[in-house]
């Protein structure tokens, strides 16, 4: 294994990875968040490619890797969009339930139990890197955050996804995620590993990339969905980074 | 790379139903890029044959922009009679209307007419025509089905002959004995209102000026609906037993019974075309959805005509899922998958089940002979007519002008 990743997450994961393609189940949080994580995903592509999201096949000829790719959340639309997608994932057992889910939806991808360190030491290149909900679990962020700089070609885009760090955040993605809505297992997240945006900001210019656009997930207690915000940024957030070409 | 293989499908989805609701939706999602199939029983022959259905729907001014997103409207233009009045009153058979009349004129609103009248030999042929020439939709009509099921990401259907067709999703677009909804083990709860609606088209001697009238009479509601020209189609609720009597009478006997209900207000009156008889009733299911399976129109909801709503609820339905199904398509999403059926299901429910015990309560309250029913209904309806800000509000709500809605109801594209 490798050095960036602590095992004691990896087990934590290992322990949930059978839920989840159940949008009632363990993972029902990643999937009401899942489709503003795609609308964001899929917008930034299509414009850093000049892509038409109305086309049948929008990203046909984009090579994609999937960091931390679970059950194939991220992965699977992507293929379906035509991207041709290497799915990472370093928890072995999640390799299986994904290869599994593919196929039952007709759709071809490369799964691999592997990390980026692993996969930028063999030289692999995509266009886009998709890093989210990652950053947050792994031992050390600028030696991941160079493997994913090496793992893009030029004027490949990367969005990556974490938890903010202020009281905020403890209160809801530990206190409330966690404990109060039993959303996701105890002791899923540290909150000291999380990052603010301007550190994140840091690391991403650190590993020789340029920070184009962050939004906030938000989440409405109301509504029950999750939504983009240009300005609340104080929980959940994404960013769009470039290797420049 | 997508890969073509076992679990491909033949198409995106399987529509089961080619009455207005379901040939709208394949229309709505082949102009947002997705392939539908639209299994029809009905003999083709039917679509183009007047006399094959007499009804004729009041669009909500949201489900004209509908149409206009479409590019339908244009097509309309002039075989569609806009209401600019609508009038409401209590009444029996001979005695007129009530003190109290309750109006409502399009001049109040600022968008215009409040909706469209428009007959069903109108629309149908101009939606079977529209998904006639759309490459994305496969029409096939005089074809039942006979069985579906559902395997990992795929929906199956088999067809009479013995066909078999898959999808990522079939919707159920086929009616109030929907067999979609039956097969998927939708339960359905309603009741008949031992009333029959007898409709058919009316000339008559004055012009109507736009304005649609619904009489409220102890047997059950009387509509008028403006059609072009001077012309009307009435929507005459009687009961049951004696429905099927007056259906029986002779042309001019019939007249002879309306006559004292229509009143004279319009001149002299006479058949403008074919008699028919609709039984009225309430029929709900208890979700809209099931495992790759969704609901739209009366196969989800038939509702009372009493409020016009029926039609424009299936717009609505179909509106909601079209976009549903292509914000999931283009963020490269299973577009049968539960969650994002349940979006569709948590954006129509609600409003669905609200207009059906309302039109189910108005029809309560007016079909009714009781006195003192009558002063509470004369007495609110005066009370709604002396306060402006409430009426315009009842008819922003029924024009379809409220709520969260759809992008298509909003007249803009997907």
């Amino acid at each position: 294994m490798t050095v960036t990743i602590d095992d004691t997450e990896i087990a934590k994961f290992q322990a949930m990875a059978a839920e989840w393609w159940d949008p009632e189940g363990k993972f029902k949080p990643l999937h009401m968040l899942n489709p503003t994580r795609l609308d964001y995903i899929t917008a930034q592509i299509a414009a850093e490619f000049g892509r038409d999201l109305k086309g049948e096949t929008p990203f046909a000829g984009l090579r994609i890797l999937d960091i931390g790719c679970g059950g194939g959340l991220l992965s699977e639309p992507m293929a379906r969009l035509g991207a041709e997608v290497v799915g990472a994932d370093a928890a072995e057992r999640n390799i299986p339930v994904a290869e599994l889910h593919a196929e039952q939806s007709g759709l071809e991808i490369d799964y691999r139990h592997t990390t980026a360190e692993a996969l930028a030491e063999a030289g692999e290149q995509f266009d886009v890197v998709l890093n989210m909900e990652v950053v947050e679990h792994v031992a050390d962020p600028p030696a991941y955050l160079a493997a994913c700089h090496a793992l893009l070609k030029p004027g490949g885009l990367m969005v990556c996804s974490t938890i903010n760090r202020n009281p905020k955040s403890f209160a809801m993605a530990i206190v409330g995620a966690e404990y109060v809505m039993r959303w996701l297992p105890k002791g899923t997240h540290d909150w000291n590993k999380f990052i603010t945006p301007d550190e994140l900001f840091s690391l991403l210019e650190g590993a020789g990339l340029k920070p184009v656009d962050r939004k906030g997930f938000v989440f409405n207690p109301i509504l029950w969905t999750w939504g983009l915000s240009d300005r609340d940024l104080s929980v959940n957030y994404v960013t769009a980074s470039i290797r420049s070409a | 790379m997508a890969h073509i293989g076992a679990m491909d499908a033949d198409h995106d989805i399987l529509i089961v139903g080619g009455g207005l609701a379901g040939p709208l939706l394949a229309l709505a999602l082949a102009r947002a890029g997705l392939r539908s199939a639209v299994i029809d029983a009905e003999p083709s022959e039917t679509f183009t044959d007047p006399e094959f259905d007499g009804r004729a729907y009041a669009l909500a001014l949201s489900s004209v922009r509908m149409l206009d997103a479409l590019g339908l409207w244009d097509a309309l233009e002039g075989k569609t009679q806009p209401i600019l009045g609508i009038t409401a009153s209590d009444g029996r058979p001979g005695e007129g209307a009530a003190p109290w009349a309750l109006h409502f004129d399009a001049a109040e609103i600022e968008d215009g007419p409040m909706g469209h009248i428009v007959e069903d030999r109108v629309l149908r042929p101009l939606l079977l025509e529209a998904i006639g020439a759309e490459e994305r939709v496969t029409h096939m009509p005089s074809t039942r089905v006979t069985a579906q099921s559902t395997e990992g990401s795929l929906a199956r259907l088999t067809l009479s002959g013995g066909k078999e067709l898959t999808g990522r999703l079939v919707v159920g677009a086929d009616g109030r004995s929907s067999g979609t909804a039956e097969r998927a083990g939708i339960r359905r709860t309603g009741w008949g209102y031992d009333q029959t609606a007898l409709v058919a088209a009316i000339a008559h001697e004055l012009p109507h000026e736009g304005v649609a009238h619904q009489f409220f009479m102890p047997s059950g509601p009387l509509a008028i609906l403006p059609l072009p020209g001077n012309r009307s189609s009435i929507v005459w609720s009687e009961t049951a037993e004696d429905a099927a009597r007056i259906a029986d009478l002779p042309d001019e006997a019939f007249l002879d019974h309306l006559r004292p209900r229509f009143g004279d207000f319009r001149g002299e009156i006479a058949l403008a075309g074919k008699r028919y008889g609709y039984p009225l009733g309430l029929s709900l299911t208890d979700r809209m959805v099931a495992p790759r399976v969704a609901l739209v129109g009366d196969a989800a909801h038939g509702i009372h005509p009493i409020a016009g709503q029926g039609l424009n609820l299936g717009f609505r339905d179909v509106a909601a899922l079209a976009e549903v199904l292509t914000d999931a398509r283009r963020r490269g999403e299973d577009i049968g998958a539960p969650d994002v059926l349940a979006r569709y299901q948590s954006w129509r429910r609600f409003d669905t089940a609200a207009l059906a015990i309302a039109t189910d309560g108005f029809n309560r309250l007016f079909s009714n002979d009781n006195p003192l029913l009558r002063v509470v209904r004369d007495v609110g309806m005066g009370l709604v007519n002396a306060a402006p800000p409430l009426r315009r509000g009842f008819m922003r709500e029924a024009a379809g002008l409220t709520g969260d809605l759809p992008r298509l109801l909003q007249g803009r594209p997907l």
